[in-house]
């Protein structure tokens, strides 16, 4: 399953995409981000599956501003969420 | 009751109980309360048929709406809050809801009640809720397969449309159909700011735009504003839009003309398909024996 | 050579009549029902102000959301060049200068010149503009020009969960029926967006000093909020709504005088 979460405003698509079927529940995203956006939670969609990681509900609508350091302006690089990922499960819209 | 005359805004809240079915028939009877930001809804089934629900207006405080929707659902059906099996919670304030056994996100919710209320032809759900807007995939079987929820933005979203509504003073559940009255589309509006569309309304207006033009604009603007959401997410057959924007005649033609597919219908409430997803849930859980 | 600078923002027109590099005249209108009109005025005031006749202005720059608007200019600008111009004019040391109008915010990174090394925009989402404290003081029942000022007394930071100004300003509504003071309800919607143009500012290498200009500029509430988000002091150029319309007229003299 792709999870996409985050918001479209006026100034453009904000979303994070977590492919829940690459995932492989390591945790390693949750830890490294250095504001706190993600969190392992119970998944909904499978039962039977592990906790699976999403953006935490009080960042949903901020990511923009939230996740705004680890993207500088005029520097080539990734942010360390997705640096951390080894199943390339993670993905930024902007 | 007499409507104030700034309440453009105000839908109408209702319930409803099978006028043949008795509680007394089934075996398990489960329920779905789904507590969004703007409206919420409770849902009894008994052995997955449609017993009774309401849709109401949510208040300050989710554990009062939750008992408030589920007391005026049973309202008159003869049967107590006891008799319910397995109570979900669903929506923004699922986790308070005082007398559920479990809570699951709407949006596993949205697709299973849309799978039961339009067929499992449905891949495409577009929920259109007070303050949030979510283009879901789904198989055969209402399972999810990719979604996308556009959190916390007015622009796309039921609290947009009241702000609309009371700003042109036109009633909210007139808005589909005034949309139509028009010589012709208008050319689009700019903004996708609600605050900025207000304003671009108001000048529209002194420009001297007929009424029922801005309506128009405004309404193509919303559509045009979920169709980039679902492009996002990739468009399957069958496509069904849930929420209380889907009674909005005026934007859901026009989602249609953008997408160039018509959107199934359904006879159903299209506000309770979260709720109808968590009562079958709970359907699900006691026949695994997780009940 | 006297050449002007006409900066049409979301709200109001400025200009600015330079005379060899020196300010002659400004004027600044609000723009009503006919933009067309507000600019009229707004320049022919400038005019009078000076007591010169419109022939004798040389070179006419347009910038802001609007300057396509402005039918007797000479040429245009962005409105990022312009406020960058118009910051490094008055304050030589900027290198970070932050713009927050009524429908946009912008950061830009820049040399000493007030050429633009990178910059960041948000546009057209209220939430991080002035918009929203406009939208947030009609909810709180307040003139626009208090909320600012109101927000210094406050007695605690309320925390504001809602980012779209429709959102928040049912959240502004509840937290009024919670008996929360309007002090503190005015600091929290001034901590509220300074977050969010801190945070688009941050984007940017932010290097010192750092200058706000534009109208929200003169909002004191939003200032203090700023500094403290930033953790930084930030200079404030005197008049900061017509430093972009500063900008664009010091463009004019350049180009009219075949500079760049």
């Amino acid at each position: 399953m792709k999870a996409n979460y985050g918001y479209k405003d006026g100034s453009g698509e904000y979303f994070i995409t977590i492919d829940t079927d690459k995932c492989n529940c390591c945790e390693e995203c949750v830890k490294v981000c250095p504001a706190g956006v993600l969190e392992m939670v119970a998944n909904d969609f499978d039962i039977e599956a592990d906790d699976m990681p999403a953006v935490t509900e009080k960042e949903r609508w901020k990511i923009k501003y939230t996740c705004a350091p680890c993207k500088p302006v005029g520097k080539e690089s990734t942010p360390p969420c997705i640096e951390a990922c080894k199943e390339d499960a993670i993905e930024h819209s902007w | 009751m007499e409507k104030k005359e700034s309440e453009y805004w105000r839908w109408k809240e209702y319930n409803w109980k099978s006028p043949e079915l008795n509680w007394e028939d089934f075996e398990i009877i489960t329920a779905g309360v789904d507590i969004g930001s703007v409206s919420s809804q409770a849902v009894v089934m008994g052995d997955g048929e449609l017993f009774a629900y309401s849709n109401m207006r949510t208040g300050s405080d989710s554990p009062e709406s939750a008992r408030n929707a589920m007391d005026w659902a049973l309202k008159d059906t003869g049967m107590s809050l006891d008799k319910i099996r397995y109570v979900v919670g669903t929506g923004y304030g699922r986790v308070n809801v005082p007398f559920a056994n479990k809570a699951i996100t709407e949006i596993a919710c949205h697709a299973r009640g849309a799978n039961w209320m339009y067929g499992p032809s449905v891949r495409t759900v577009l929920d259109m809720g007070g303050q949030d807007c979510k283009a879901i995939r789904c198989d055969e079987r209402g399972k999810v397969t990719a979604f996308l929820m556009n959190d916390k933005c007015a622009a796309g979203t039921g609290r947009g449309m009241e702000v609309f509504a009371d700003l042109l003073g036109v009633h909210i559940q007139d808005i589909g159909e005034l949309s139509f009255d028009i010589d012709e589309e208008p050319p689009e509006v700019s903004s996708t700011c609600v605050v900025f569309a207000k304003a671009e309304a108001s000048q529209l207006l002194r420009e001297g735009w007929p009424k029922n033009k801005v309506i128009a604009a405004y309404c193509a603007a919303m559509a045009h504003r979920v169709f980039t959401l679902i492009e996002r997410l990739g468009m399957e057959k069958e496509f069904a839009i849930t929420g209380g924007i889907a009674k909005n005649v005026g934007v859901v033609k026009r989602i249609e003309r953008e997408l160039k597919i018509e959107a199934l219908k359904t006879e159903k409430d299209t506000q309770i398909a979260g709720a109808v997803g968590g009562a079958l849930f709970g359907k699900t859980l006691v026949e695994k024996g997780k009940g | 050579m006297k050449v002007a600078g006409v900066d049409v923002g979301a709200k109001f027109v400025k200009v600015i009549l330079m005379d060899d590099g020196n300010v002659i005249a400004k004027s600044s209108k609000l723009v009503g029902f006919e933009q067309k009109k507000s600019i009229d005025d707004a320049f022919q005031e400038a005019l009078g102000t000076a007591g010169v006749k419109e022939e004798d202005i040389g070179y006419i720059t347009a910038t802001g959301s609007g300057r396509t608007a402005v039918h007797f200019k000479t040429d245009e600008l962005t409105e990022v060049t312009a406020a960058s111009k118009g910051a490094t004019m008055l304050v030589p040391s900027a290198r970070t200068v932050i713009d927050v109008g009524a429908e946009e915010g912008r950061a830009m990174h820049t040399d000493a010149e007030g050429k633009v090394l990178d910059f960041v925009i948000n546009e057209r989402c209220a939430a991080g503009a002035g918009s929203f404290t406009e939208a947030m003081a009609r909810a709180l029942e307040i003139e626009v020009e208090e909320i600012g000022p109101l927000s210094l007394n406050a007695t605690e930071a309320v925390p504001m969960n809602a980012q779209c100004a429709v959102f928040a300003e049912s959240e502004v509504v509840t937290l009024v029926h919670q008996k929360t003071s309007k002090e503190n309800i005015a600091r929290a919607i001034h901590d509220a967006i300074a977050s969010r143009i801190s945070s688009m500012a941050r984007r940017l290498s932010i290097e010192q000093d750092i200058v706000l200009v534009g109208g929200m500029a003169n909002n004191v509430g939003f200032v203090e909020s700023l500094k403290r988000e930033l953790n930084m002091d930030v200079t404030i150029p005197e008049d900061p709504e017509y430093v972009a319309a500063l900008g664009a007229a010091r463009v004019a003299s350049a180009r009219a005088g075949g500079g760049s």
